[in-house]
């Protein structure tokens, strides 16, 4: 006799806490993102992150945002099939914070942990979001300057930063000039303003980008008393070129027909017009990801979450430590090819 | 002839010509309307004249490279010799064990010429490398090269290359990247190559989320 047994629904809750954001979400396994619920931990005016605090954040914040998550997605936690964290990379004791909830959570319910790569993350969520199906992906935010794309089973690093992350540079500029944090969107204002190139160093090595020198430059323009306009519109300029290029070089190089654009930074409308501009001469389709899904979310996890769990990834509390320098390009993929 | 647009590249466009009765490729650096104006004169000169200048350069260390008929600087354009041949890329994952272990030592020693007289190629991918039917193997797109003795400039070189072998050829790379420095042995000072390779892990933990270090 036939039955007509349906496939239950996977439900899984994601929960996300490499840096700033500790987030939980709910998705389930055609994709559909139920809730997204988000704590973002804000340093004192002009310091950065201080890891301990944020962990400090992050575990006076997790009971209610995962209540939320639940709440949001209309479940409650018996509904929960599996529980995705992100594992790494990350701060140390902020990601052992996300990594602790989930492990009591999948120990008290008695449901599969699967550890989740983040860098990872914020490409699958990508690709979920905009259809995309091998693209070159440019990842840029606080703690990621990337350009990578799928090959054998892992994604492959063409090019990267070589010292600090592009958010770095942004948010490293903004606290030494007194500007507001995060420092992207405050440099993209100020920028608007400024229109005279100032000399800085331009550092490209093959597909590599480095802007530690950058940095240092811009600041001591600063110093000398150079109108902040001129050097927020330089920064920018200087800074997204140099990526751009490495991107164009990358793109000719593996001959990828997609070039998709996410992480933090990517919001920035001049980064996204500059890219527009070489995929257009490179033959490619440029896609960047909602705002929505760039940032650090539970969503991303939890939608990776899904495509682990479906490949067999699960990992025993025991094992779950959590990897603060976990690369992107050491992460084995079954589900592309 | 007719002047034929040959390959589209990331940083110029290539086109095939004659020049007196010479095959050539004219490289024009074009500009790029993404980046401001007077970065982008600067990128493409500077680029243009340290390409010709090192290209000549790197044949004096008996790295074959194309010969340059004519530098325009203004124009940001190079009429260079045309290499009959693959580009190393596309032959790769063609090649038994035996010709692929002596086309890296090969390249190998190439990039120890090239570094024992000063010159860094900055941009060392298997795109940039073409081989003749003479199994000659030349060395292409100089533009971000420079001039360094300097063991930090050497190791970023070593450290691309190993990220583009790495990236587009996955499957063999640590036994290429082997026979390159068995290559680049042949040519540096023993101690001088250990010096840069202990570099060359240096650039790489220096970089984001170098692999887990264990404490």
């Amino acid at each position: 006799m036939k039955s007509m047994k349906r496939v239950k629904q996977l439900n899984c809750l994601g929960i996300e806490s490499t840096a700033h954001t500790f987030g939980a979400s709910i998705v389930i396994d055609n994709g559909e993102i139920c809730s997204d619920v988000r704590e973002i931990y804000i340093p004192h005016r002009g310091r950065g992150i201080h890891p301990s605090e944020a962990a400090q954040h992050h575990n006076s914040k997790a009971q209610s945002v995962i209540l939320k998550a639940l709440k949001g997605a209309g479940m409650n936690v018996n509904d929960i099939d599996i529980i995705a964290f992100s594992c790494g990379p990350g701060l140390g004791p902020c990601l052992r914070v996300g990594a602790t909830v989930a492990r009591a959570l999948a120990t008290y319910l008695n449901k599969p942990l699967v550890p989740i790569n983040h860098a990872l993350a914020h490409i699958e969520i990508g690709i979920l979001t905009t259809n995309v199906e091998d693209p070159l992906v440019v990842l840029v935010s606080g703690g990621h300057t990337a350009i990578s794309a799928f090959g054998g089973n892992r994604w492959r690093i063409y090019g990267e930063t070589e010292d600090i992350t592009l958010g770095n540079l942004f948010d490293m500029f903004a606290r030494a000039t007194e500007l507001a944090t995060p420092g992207g969107p405050e440099v993209e204002k100020m920028a608007a303003k400024g229109c005279k190139l100032i000399d800085l160093p331009y550092t490209v090595k093959g597909n590599d980008v480095a802007y530690s020198g950058l940095l240092s430059a811009a600041l001591r323009e600063y110093q000398k008393g150079t109108p902040l306009e001129d050097l927020c519109f330089s920064l920018q300029e200087i800074a997204f070129s140099m990526m751009v290029e490495a991107t164009e070089r990358s793109l000719a190089h593996t001959e990828k027909k997609e070039l998709l654009l996410t992480g933090g930074v990517a919001a920035n409308k001049k980064f996204q017009l500059m890219l527009e501009s070489i995929s257009g001469l490179q033959n490619a389709e440029f896609h960047v990801v909602d705002a929505k899904y760039t940032g650090d979310s539970g969503v991303q996890i939890a939608w990776n979450g899904i495509l682990a769990f479906q490949n067999g990834i699960t990992v025993k509390i025991e094992d779950s430590i959590v990897k603060p320098r976990w690369r992107l390009d050491q992460v084995d993929i079954s589900w592309r090819s | 002839m007719k002047i034929i647009l040959y390959k589209r590249g990331a940083e110029a466009d290539l086109y095939l010509d004659e020049w007196y009765d010479r095959k050539v490729i004219i490289k024009m650096r074009v500009p790029k309307s993404y980046r401001h104006p007077k970065l982008d004169l600067k990128l493409r000169t500077s680029r243009t004249l340290h390409e010709a200048e090192i290209l000549h350069e790197a044949k004096k260390t008996s790295v074959p490279t194309p010969t340059i008929y004519f530098v325009d600087e203004k124009e940001a354009k190079l009429v260079i010799e045309y290499i009959e041949g693959i580009r190393i890329k596309e032959h790769f994952e063609k090649l038994n064990h035996i010709d692929l272990n002596r086309i890296c030592r090969d390249i190998g020693m190439k990039i120890g010429l090239l570094h024992k007289s000063g010159l860094i190629h900055g941009d060392l991918t298997t795109s940039n490398m073409i081989l003749t039917r003479e199994q000659k193997i030349f060395l292409i797109d100089f533009g971000l090269s420079f001039h360094s003795q300097d063991n930090e400039d050497r190791g970023v070189d070593i450290h691309l290359m190993k990220r583009a072998l790495d990236s587009t050829h996955y499957e063999s790379a640590n036994l290429c990247m082997k026979s390159i420095i068995n290559g680049y042995a042949k040519i540096m000072k023993r101690d001088l190559m250990r010096k840069i390779l202990d570099r060359v892990k240096e650039i790489e933990d220096r970089g984001r989320y170098s692999g887990e270090r264990h404490t």
